[in-house]
């Protein structure tokens, strides 16, 4: 297969100005969804190598960025699969759900006391404010690796519910409860460091 | 609280429904059980409240994230290009 005259053909694609037009682009992709940076470096790179072992496959239809960007994202859900089906995921999770164990009373399921949501101040002074979304983000930080992939995907992708579930081997059942149980502790936690 | 005593469902099922509520269009009757609950209960109307703001905070997390474009630095880029030039020379 001769890539470069391949290359040199098509006016779509243009490997030798991939580094120069995407590589920050698609760090910068990278790097806000597995936030770190080292492994953001990596994925790039075996983005790019992936990209040229199968050239012959764009077609053109969408640009080359998008194009990139979605070898890019299938990459990052393989490190949101990996990382959540390793031998600590059970662990992790089972702590987490032990923390908001307390949060309702068992028998009727009300709020305990002193797990009660209190309103943490105005939305808008809350929205604007970099003091709170640093401490969201490292709230995001403590989840179990599968919740908050579950979580990132919905919320900051707005990935369809069932790619999710397929993406990362979960029930529709169990895409719920995490999203559900992602959310308590969460807003626990930003209650308990904003406060 | 005695206003709940009568529904089906409680404070763990009504954030249930309000996690899900902004995802997915909730049944008839979640919906309405999902009102009456939170009508008599001030409580789950806080954690609404905050469980919406924190979703609109999570979406602008990654978009000022993505906005403010991080630089790879020039070695690294040096190497990546030199890497896909040796692919591309190879034949």
């Amino acid at each position: 297969m001769d890539k470069s005259r391949l290359s040199s053909e098509s006016v779509m694609v243009d490997p030798r100005q991939w580094v120069k037009k995407y590589a920050d682009y698609l760090y910068t992709y990278a790097v806000s969804r597995v936030n770190d940076e080292e492994l953001a470096r990596d994925l790039v790179q075996e983005t790019f190598l992936a990209a040229l072992e199968r050239i012959k496959t764009f077609e053109g239809r969408s640009s080359e960025r998008t194009w990139l960007t979605a070898i890019l994202r299938n990459k990052i859900i393989d490190v949101y699969r990996k990382k959540s089906s390793g031998p600590e995921r059970q662990s992790d999770v089972t702590e987490a759900e032990r923390a908001q164990n307390d949060f309702f009373d068992p028998n009727d399921g009300h709020w305990n006391e002193a797990f009660r949501p209190k309103e943490i101040g105005e939305e808008e002074d809350l929205l604007v404010s970099a003091e709170f979304s640093v401490i969201l983000q490292k709230c995001m930080e403590k989840l179990p690796v599968l919740w908050s992939a579950v979580f990132t995907m919905k919320h900051m992708d707005d990935e369809v519910t069932e790619h999710i579930c397929e993406y990362l081997k979960i029930s529709s059942s169990n895409f719920w409860v995490i999203i559900h149980r992602a959310k308590l502790n969460l807003r626990a936690c930003l209650q308990k460091n904003w406060i | 609280m005695n206003s709940l005593k009568g529904i089906i469902y409680n404070c763990r099922q009504a954030t249930f429904l309000i996690e899900k509520k902004q995802i997915k269009k909730l049944t008839f009757r979640e919906n309405i059980e999902l009102k009456i609950h939170l009508t008599g209960c001030s409580v789950c109307r806080v954690f609404q409240k905050q469980s919406i703001l924190i979703n609109q905070m999570v979406k602008n997390l990654l978009m000022n994230s993505q906005n403010k474009e991080r630089k790879l630095d020039d070695n690294f880029k040096q190497n990546l290009q030199d890497r896909i030039d040796d692919e591309l020379n190879r034949q």
